[in-house]
């Protein structure tokens, strides 16, 4: 019974990781790849770890299962958050698709300020000259 | 089920994942895609150690998993600090 229920965790881990690989190729931009590729592996990531855990009884590897997938779980949007932020400022094209962007305006290269109102370019600001549309 | 177990079947999905992945590395026309792939490819490399461990019940391998999943994260904060910092020195 526990086999099964492992095997068939693994087959979905499997399934979400290569999702997550062919998005991380067919997405068009930076941020779309960024989507699929952590929300889509931490998710089968956690369905192999849990695979793992159903394969092996005992405490010391649940223990160990739960410990990493809450690791992956809290650390996913982290580095997807400061990845995110430091392409944008970088100025890393977005794709020509893209229906809102909320910080434009609010970043000034010039100063590296980012305010949460329109104003905080001071004015000076117009559009980023280095950020194209892909 | 001859010859193929499911953990082969895994095997060779996650390697083409890697495989994936490997060519966002190579193609991604800036620094942060190629980031952003070589994360993936740290989260896939933990995920074969995982199926890994299952395939030889040897549970050894969860803690290398552990290892490398603290490591890909630090990797990847520290990436993300030097391309912020490099924009901020231009």
């Amino acid at each position: 019974m526990s086999d099964i229920v492992s095997d068939v965790l693994m087959l979905i881990g499997a399934i979400f990781l290569l999702l997550a690989a062919v998005g991380m190729v067919r997405m068009p931009d930076l941020f779309t790849r960024m989507q699929a590729a952590s929300k889509a592996s931490t998710l089968g990531i956690a369905c192999v770890l849990l695979a793992l855990a159903f394969h092996f009884p005992g405490i010391s590897v649940n223990i160990r299962v739960i410990g990493t997938i809450t690791f992956f779980y809290l650390t996913a949007p982290i580095t997807a958050h400061l990845i995110g932020r430091a392409a944008y400022f970088v100025g890393v094209p977005v794709w020509k698709g893209t229906v809102i962007d909320e910080l434009r305006g609010r970043y000034n290269p010039l100063t590296h300020h980012l305010g949460s109102d329109d104003g905080a370019a001071d004015g000076a600001w117009e559009e980023r000259p280095d950020q194209r549309e892909a | 089920m001859t010859g193929l177990s499911i953990e082969t079947i895994v095997f060779l999905m996650l390697t083409g994942a890697m495989t994936l992945a490997f060519v966002r590395v190579v193609r991604g026309p800036t620094l942060p895609d190629r980031v952003v792939a070589l994360d993936l490819f740290a989260v896939l490399s933990t995920a074969f150690l995982t199926v890994y461990a299952i395939d030889t019940d040897q549970q050894v391998f969860l803690d290398v998993a552990i290892v490398l999943a603290l490591i890909a994260f630090l990797s990847t904060v520290a990436f993300a600090l030097y391309i912020g910092r490099r924009a901020r020195d231009e």
